[in-house]
């Protein structure tokens, strides 16, 4: 099966143009603006881990090394399109719109992290594996009800193709011929468990097979082929098409958390390895190098700028007031029914106010 | 039956560890499988240095799927082997409700005892340590509600080993919660080798006269600070590690609260449905011409989990169990 589903790739991990066919689509603001969203989502990644360390915010989870997979995607996806992230899919969900402060303060322990902007559709991170395929099927699936032209994109991970809710999320989008993209970053490990242990099978974009809807693997590690192949998915999910099944192969660099040690379970040399040969990042790079677009000056200036950016952010994230604890019990239902008020007034009267 | 001999200074998830290689020692067919058990050891480590010493047919890293754990481990426990199942979180186990709920729990009933399920679920559970959503859950008396299922949660590691063993021995499903907020608070002796504490059996943490203060696992700790705060008032406070959550030692807790005549239930799931009212109906039943008070509720709420930055104001404190004692005692 793994030569039916080859790896997709517009350039190699030298960054060298394999795909002829795309030199056109391939402008320069396009390619400067696929780096620009990935030297964000990478410098944000960091930065996460660093507050971690410092206990300026909670458990954090990196992606390093992801970035082209989940930039590449998300910039696919059009204004009112639908967004179902797990919690390792910050670099995407920033990229679609959401808030630098909301992403912190989730990793902080907040509610609101759950938040995106007004007018942005996407779920809170996943937590519970798989389970968010078939919201983004039901989504989809009301969007092709009411008529529109928009579409779900959603991302899990290698592990979540053993849940029942995978099967479930293809099966009901398959039946329903529904604009979705099930979007699988493929980095190896479901924490611990390497892929051999999690199937047989050879790819997971073979899995489509099953349930006969469009399959497709590609270089997660080459934005650009995530982006155009996310891009036909999108757009054959908005003509009726029905929905895509997109295995990106990649690798996360770090570990599966903060909490997490990854050298138990895997050779640390691994990610070293990988970041010298083929890192996402440096391979636009060298690609905008080979092919003179690359402007020093200007890699310095957005280095600076998405800097500024963050730290802003996190200053409002650490500038945000505490929480009220009326939080907790003011939105489990549009109206509070007698149990829930009654606790919150005994425990405000505990507290003597 | 207890062979054992020695002790060893042990945190609760070490205790678990320990009681899992006890048993796997002594028998083959006691599996170990879950989600990251195995290469890993677990990611609270409870069974770490398991594979090197048993190999990876008997500790298994397996798909990342709870309703496939379980349901293989039916079918493991129906034919000759004695699975314990691990669940990462407790939070994470419900995918794995319907094959718990419609298989596990009533397979020795439908079959009139020709087949049986002779598994272990453990799963930590409880909020109290920063954790990411969904890792908090406290949700125990869904399966206390389940008809088929003992349910018991250790408070200290020498019950967790003794009561994992006695678990993973007894012939029916058992779900072996472990309170992940005290996993390392405190070493304290475990002896080596094999021996049980029995399920069903609840224990005095200490002994008093004035008001029961009954609760379990993760809370322990809180209602024993309670108590020592409420005894310079001049309270005597009796505090009850129920450890067994189905079936209650009726027997115990009757006679504690027909001595002090009051009773105070501290548990950090949510209120409603919740083991207090199960605990409520036992005293109603044993004990209602003796209570001098009625029975106050220090638990969770009924709302989920929030997020770790109010986690504090959802949890049981020493201080509102403290009020609820006052309250009790001024009745």
């Amino acid at each position: 099966m793994q030569n039916e589903f080859p790896m997709l790739q517009i350039i190699d991990q030298n960054g060298v143009l394999v795909d002829e066919s795309y030199r056109s689509l391939l402008t320069e603001s396009l390619v400067k603006e696929l780096y620009v969203k990935m030297v964000r989502a990478r410098l944000f990644d960091r930065k996460g881990v660093n507050l971690q360390r410092q206990g300026r915010i909670g458990t954090y989870v990196p992606f390093e090394g992801q970035e082209a997979a989940q930039i590449g995607s998300a910039m696919a996806m059009q204004e009112g399109d639908w967004m179902f992230p797990t919690y390792r899919d910050h670099g995407a969900t920033l990229t679609f719109g959401h808030s630098l402060k909301n992403v912190l303060l989730y990793w902080k322990g907040r509610q609101i992290g759950c938040v995106p902007p007004a007018g942005k559709n996407i779920f809170p991170p996943a937590v519970p594996i798989a389970s968010q395929l078939l919201h983004a099927t039901g989504t989809a699936w009301a969007e092709k009800l009411k008529g529109t032209d928009r579409a779900s994109i959603v991302y899990f991970g290698d592990g979540a193709t053993s849940e029942g809710d995978f099967h479930e999320g293809l099966n009901f989008a398959s039946v329903f011929n529904v604009p979705v993209v099930f979007f699988n970053q493929n980095n190896g490990f479901a924490i611990s468990v390497p892929i051999a242990k999690q199937m047989k099978a050879k790819t997971i974009a073979q899995k489509s097979v099953g349930y006969d809807i469009e399959g497709v693997r590609v270089d997660g590690n080459d934005v650009f082929a995530v982006y155009f192949h996310t891009l036909k998915a999108v757009e054959n999910a908005r003509k009726g098409n029905g929905p895509t099944l997109i295995e990106a192969m990649t690798w996360r660099y770090g570990a599966h958390t903060t909490a997490d040690d990854p050298s138990k379970y895997r050779d640390q040399e691994e990610s070293v390895r990988r970041r010298e040969s083929g890192d996402p990042v440096t391979r636009v790079e060298l690609y905008m190098k080979h092919e003179n677009m690359w402007d020093e000056q200007f890699a310095n200036e957005i280095e600076q700028t998405i800097m500024k950016e963050i730290e802003e952010a996190v200053a409002k994230m650490e500038q945000e007031p505490a929480p009220h604890y009326s939080e907790m019990f003011d939105y489990v239902f549009a109206e509070n029914p007698w149990p829930i008020e009654e606790q919150k007034r005994a425990y405000a009267g505990m507290r003597g106010e | 039956m207890t062979t054992a001999v020695g002790t060893k200074k042990m945190t609760l998830v070490q205790a678990v560890t320990d009681g899992l290689r006890t048993m796997m020692k002594e028998h083959d067919n006691v599996l170990v499988l879950g989600e990251d058990v195995a290469q890993n050891g677990g990611v609270f480590r409870a069974t770490d240095g398991l594979l090197e010493e048993f190999g990876d047919q008997r500790i298994i890293d397996t798909p990342l799927a709870e309703s496939g754990i379980i349901g293989t481990s039916i079918g493991l426990a129906m034919n000759g082997f004695r699975p314990v199942a691990e669940m990462q979180f407790l939070g994470f186990i419900y995918p794995a409700f319907n094959q718990i709920m419609t298989h596990a729990t009533r397979i020795r009933a439908r079959t009139l005892g020709a087949f049986t399920v002779p598994m272990v679920i453990r799963a930590p559970y409880g909020a109290g340590v920063r954790a990411p959503e969904i890792h908090s859950d406290s949700v125990e008396a869904l399966f206390a509600h389940m008809p088929g299922m003992k349910v018991v949660v250790p408070s200290n590691a020498y019950d967790a080993k003794g009561m994992l063993i006695a678990s993973i021995e007894d012939p029916d499903p058992v779900l072996f919660l472990e309170p992940m907020r005290v996993y390392r608070s405190t070493k304290m002796d475990v002896p080596e080798g094999k021996y049980t504490v029995e399920l069903g059996k609840g224990s005095i943490l200490r002994e008093g006269s004035d008001v029961t203060v009954l609760t379990y696992g993760s809370l322990t700790e809180q209602c024993v600070k309670a108590a020592e705060a409420a005894s310079e008032k001049g309270y005597s406070v009796e505090v009850i590690d129920l450890r067994s959550l189905y079936p209650l030692d009726k027997e115990l807790i009757a006679a504690s609260v027909q001595k002090t005549g009051r009773a105070v239930i501290v548990h950090e799931a949510p209120q409603t449905g919740g083991l207090c009212d199960t605990l409520i109906s036992l005293i109603n039943d044993t004990s209602f011409f003796y209570m001098k008070a009625p029975v106050e509720k220090v638990t969770g709420h009924d709302t989920p989990v929030p997020m770790f930055a109010l986690e504090d104001h959802y949890l049981p404190t020493s201080e509102r169990i403290q009020a609820a004692i006052v309250s009790v005692m001024d009745c």
